[in-house]
């Protein structure tokens, strides 16, 4: 693993989500509101809405286009059969970081 | 024989471990205890209690100077130690050397100040030892007093000289109590619990300056500009691992002296123990890990084999009244699931965490009672899936019945009550059933039972079910969403008859059943709050679709589109330039003109958005919230000034509605039109509210629509001045605001409650016409202002977190 480190927590909004480019496209951060960070695809299966500005609810991101609900530990749609690819991320004292080795392994792949 | 130990500091957990030496082999070692406070140890963890007055500082006590010398401890208390020279094995205090064999930190930790401006005033205290809990207890009433910091020991320290009369207010950075060892909800009830003691709490407040007048503290300023006069300021903010001497002394050290599962430090010789410790990565400052540290030193000083293992933890306030109770680990997380339990009349919250079929983690607030029995089932790791059903209902509950409301309801006697605020006993609705009373309606009507507050409407339904059984089919009038029993309208009149004023107060008080709503309910409760309570409340942008919190409208390809306001649909050169020239230089794919008579720039990036409309405002023009449940358009004909049939100023009219409308929320979109003659150019006949001018006055129409229904709009009054029909729609508005469902156009809303309803109260009473247009006006003093000037200066917010397009390809 190496970790990469792409901001502060406070970067992000609580109950909010900011985006961040990388080679595979752009990935969506989510801050929920006990302060744990996800990281998921930013485009909604369904008609590639931006996740980053959907509304964060307890584990769960809500896309801003036509409300599907995807579960941030898996990336699974609720009720729906499709998925989002989640990414591994971690906080560390107020810092936020991102397995890179897991992005370039994905961009390579 | 003896082994020479010199400990530096005489703390809890150092006590504890003299206590463990003596006791086990009282020859072994030969003991000198440093100590820079000018006494032993007593009971820290006790102090609040002194604070309080429950408890005097004699009584907390653990070592007094008999039992020093009973077991022949030599004390060198009030005596720093300057250096270690681990060469030679010598302890340098101020008052001489002190040679060892092995040596023990137990320097434990200090306060963490805040190097805020004014840090150093006299009257600046921490919350630590004997001599900061005297000056508290100077306190009293009259006297006034800041505490930074809601954590444990800040609230401590502020209910203890809340409870000697002084006048204290808790400033928190957070958004919540105590978010260390409690979840937001369990926090909403303890801050409910402080402010009825008379303490004062401001969340989310960040402290800026501390003034003073004569070298002693004066005020706290928060960055708000807030001045908080006190007389004693007190910082709990948190403690930091004393480290220094053993830094000097070359020992390996992080956040904390670090230490294996032996407690001992990088030197073979050298131990330390309690909060001046680092353990894989953590450091302590709960009194259990610490006392397990002593045991575990104590035996492997004497040869035993011990390791010290960091346990699940729980916390209590010590603060009479505030029953919470946390343990274990209550974050969210892959695979956990929660059960939780709210009963708000009780103010009683209880949440507990599962994993894998284990407790892992509870937070209970007002009721913890079974607090040790979910702890005990958490350290042992319990297997609960047997008495999952029933696990948050405590101990008592195992092994019974799996209990059905239905059954519950009807096993109640005939006298139990059932509603509340009218005093409706089950007999009396069941009689009611009995009578022909076979829906809620009707036994609203006949007993007033759910009619007032209308918590008892779920028990009132279980009734008409067990007595009518499947001749009772339930109501349609659904829920908001699935995270709660209630209808809107229910919420809406339940944040007014019980004051809720955050979104954590609906959520505990209502019973919801999700930790922080949904995106169907959020931007919901979001609006009724802010409508109801313009002052108190904060608008929450996380809790608003894309559109109310980008301030744009999003496009199905993720772009924006960007309309400025025009007022009445007046514009000028020079705006249409400044459109033209952002268009410009923005790249803007489609400019098109508007059914609202303005201008949209559709295909704006999300990371322009910020700069797009710093430009737009520099020539003048301000959000059109073309995106907004708020007010949109008011669209106007040129009316007496150009047209040769048009009876009144009717652009004029539209400007000003428009000037003192813009910027308001209202539950779903809100458009007018102002026409200058019946011939109605602009078509205000289908608006949410339109006015006609005719030659005596001005006609006022509301609740028609023009989209997925057509609907003419029905008049409310015809008057004879201008400001009259100002008064008038301003008064529609805010009964609107203060009513309707969210997501309601005024049509709908108007359907339900009845034309004559609103007449009765926006035309007839004019008390409370003046009512409606003053709380409009005191919603506005927040509201009207343009969000694009406040969001330009955030551009930061809306570009990537980062970059890594470069790091991933190396």
């Amino acid at each position: 693993m190496s970790w990469i480190d792409i901001g502060h927590i406070d970067d992000i909004p609580l109950r909010g989500a900011r985006k961040l480019k990388t080679a595979l496209g752009c990935i969506a951060v989510f801050r929920t509101n006990t302060d744990e960070v996800f990281a998921a695809a930013d485009r909604c299966p369904h008609k590639g809405g931006p996740l980053s500005e959907g509304i964060v609810h307890g584990q769960s991101i809500t896309c801003p286009l036509h409300n599907w609900v995807f579960d941030l530990n898996t990336g699974q749609a609720k009720g729906e059969d499709a998925q989002i690819a989640t990414y591994t991320v971690r906080v560390e004292g107020e810092r936020i970081l991102i397995d890179g080795a897991d992005l370039a392994a994905r961009s390579a792949a | 024989m003896k082994q020479r130990l010199v400990i530096i500091g005489a703390g809890m957990a150092s006590g504890r471990v003299i206590e463990h030496l003596v006791e086990d082999a009282p020859d072994a070692f030969d003991i000198t205890l440093f100590n820079a406070e000018p006494r032993g140890n007593y009971n820290r963890i006790m102090l609040s209690p002194v604070l309080s007055g429950e408890k005097t500082y004699e009584e907390i006590v653990t070592h007094d100077d008999a039992w020093y010398a009973a077991h022949s401890v030599t004390c060198r208390f009030g005596e720093k130690v300057i250096s270690i020279d681990r060469q030679m094995k010598v302890v340098e205090g101020e008052n001489g050397l002190v040679p060892y064999d092995k040596l023990i930190f137990g320097t434990g930790s200090n306060p963490f100040i805040i190097p805020l401006p004014g840090h150093d005033l006299e009257g600046v205290i921490a919350y630590r030892d004997l001599e900061d809990t005297q000056r508290m207890m100077e306190m009293g009433a009259g006297n006034k007093v800041v505490v930074i910091g809601g954590g444990l020991l800040g609230l401590e320290a502020a209910a203890g000289m809340a409870a000697r009369g002084a006048d204290v207010t808790v400033v928190h950075i957070m958004g919540h109590l105590m978010e260390r060892q409690l979840d937001e909800a369990a926090g909403y009830l303890l801050k409910k619990s402080l402010e009825a003691k008379g303490i004062t709490i401001r969340l989310q407040a960040n402290s800026k300056e501390i003034v003073g007048q004569d070298g002693k503290v004066r005020a706290l300023v928060l960055d708000d500009g807030t001045e908080l006069p006190c007389d004693l300021l007190v910082m709990a903010v948190g403690i930091r691992p004393n480290v220094a001497v053993a830094q000097d002394a070359g020992l390996a050290v992080g956040k904390g002296i670090h230490v294996d599962d032996q407690l001992c430090t990088s030197d073979a010789d050298i131990f330390a123990v309690g909060e001046c410790v680092e353990h894989q990565g953590a450091i302590f400052g709960l009194v259990a890990p610490l006392y397990d540290q002593a045991k575990v030193l104590a035996k492997n000083l004497l040869g035993e084999e011990a390791a010290f293992v960091q346990k699940t933890l729980s916390t209590k306030l010590k603060v009479t009244g505030c029953d919470l109770f946390s343990a274990g680990d209550f974050t969210d997380g892959e695979g956990r699931e929660d059960i939780v339990f709210r009963d708000p009349s009780r103010g009683v919250y209880k949440r507990l965490v599962i994993e894998n079929d284990r407790l892992i983690g509870a937070v209970m607030y007002g009721d913890t009672a079974d607090g040790s029995w979910f702890f005990g089932l958490i350290k042992d790791g319990t297997d609960i899936v047997d008495m999952r059903d029933t696990l948050i209902f405590g101990p008592a509950y195992q092994g019974g019945d799996h209990a059905d409301p239905l059954s519950a309801v009807a096993a109640l006697p005939p006298e139990a009550e059932i509603c509340g605020c009218n005093g409706i006993c089950k007999s009396t609705i069941t009689g009611a059933i009995a009578g022909g009373a076979t829906d809620l309606g009707a036994i609203r009507a006949s007993t007033k039972a759910s009619a007032s507050c209308g918590t008892c409407t779920g028990l009132v339904e279980q009734l008409l079910q067990v007595t009518l059984g499947d001749d009772f089919v339930m109501p349609t009038s659904q829920p908001i969403c699935g995270c709660c029993d209630l209808t809107h309208e229910d919420v809406r009149r339940l944040i007014k008859s019980q004051q809720l004023k955050s979104q954590e107060a609906v959520w505990q008080e209502l019973g919801w059943k999700t930790r922080n709503g949904c995106h169907v309910c959020r931007p919901a409760i979001n609006f009724y709050l802010l409508a109801d309570w313009p002052i108190e409340y904060k608008d929450d942008p996380q809790s608003r679709f894309v559109n109310e919190r980008k301030h744009a409208n999003i496009q199905k390809d993720g772009t924006f589109s960007v309309v400025p306001r025009m007022w009445g649909g007046i514009t000028n050169p020079k705006e249409l330039r400044a459109i033209a020239d952002a268009a410009d230089k923005y790249n803007v794919p489609t400019v098109k003109v508007t059914g609202g008579q303005r201008i949209d720039l559709l295909g704006v990036k999300g990371e322009d958005l910020p700069y797009i409309w710093a430009d737009l405002n520099n020539a003048g023009l301000v959000s059109g919230h073309a995106y907004s449940k708020g007010l949109r358009t008011v669209k106007t004909c040129v009316g007496t000034d150009h047209c040769r049939f048009g009876t009144q100023d009717s652009t004029g009219l539209g400007i000003k509605l428009e000037k003192v409308l813009w910027g308001a929320w209202t539950p779903h979109k809100v458009k007018l039109a102002v026409s200058g003659c019946p011939r109605n150019c602009a078509e205000a006949t289908c608006k949410d509210v339109g006015v006609i001018c005719v030659d005596s006055g001005y006609q006022v129409g509301v609740a028609g629509a023009a989209g997925m229904d057509v609907k003419e709009t029905e008049r409310l009054a015809d008057v004879a001045t201008e400001q009259e029909a100002i008064d008038l729609t301003v008064a529609f508005i805010q009964l609107y605001r203060e009513n309707a469902k969210y997501l309601d156009r005024p049509y709908k809303w108007v359907a339900k409650v009845g034309l004559d309803w609103v007449k009765e109260r926006v035309v007839d009473d004019l008390a409370e016409r003046a009512r409606l247009i003053a709380a409009f006006e005191l919603s506005q003093s927040i509201y009207r202002k343009d969000p694009w000037a406040e969001h330009a200066q955030k551009a930061e917010r809306y570009q990537p977190l980062a970059d890594l397009t470069l790091e991933a390809a190396e």
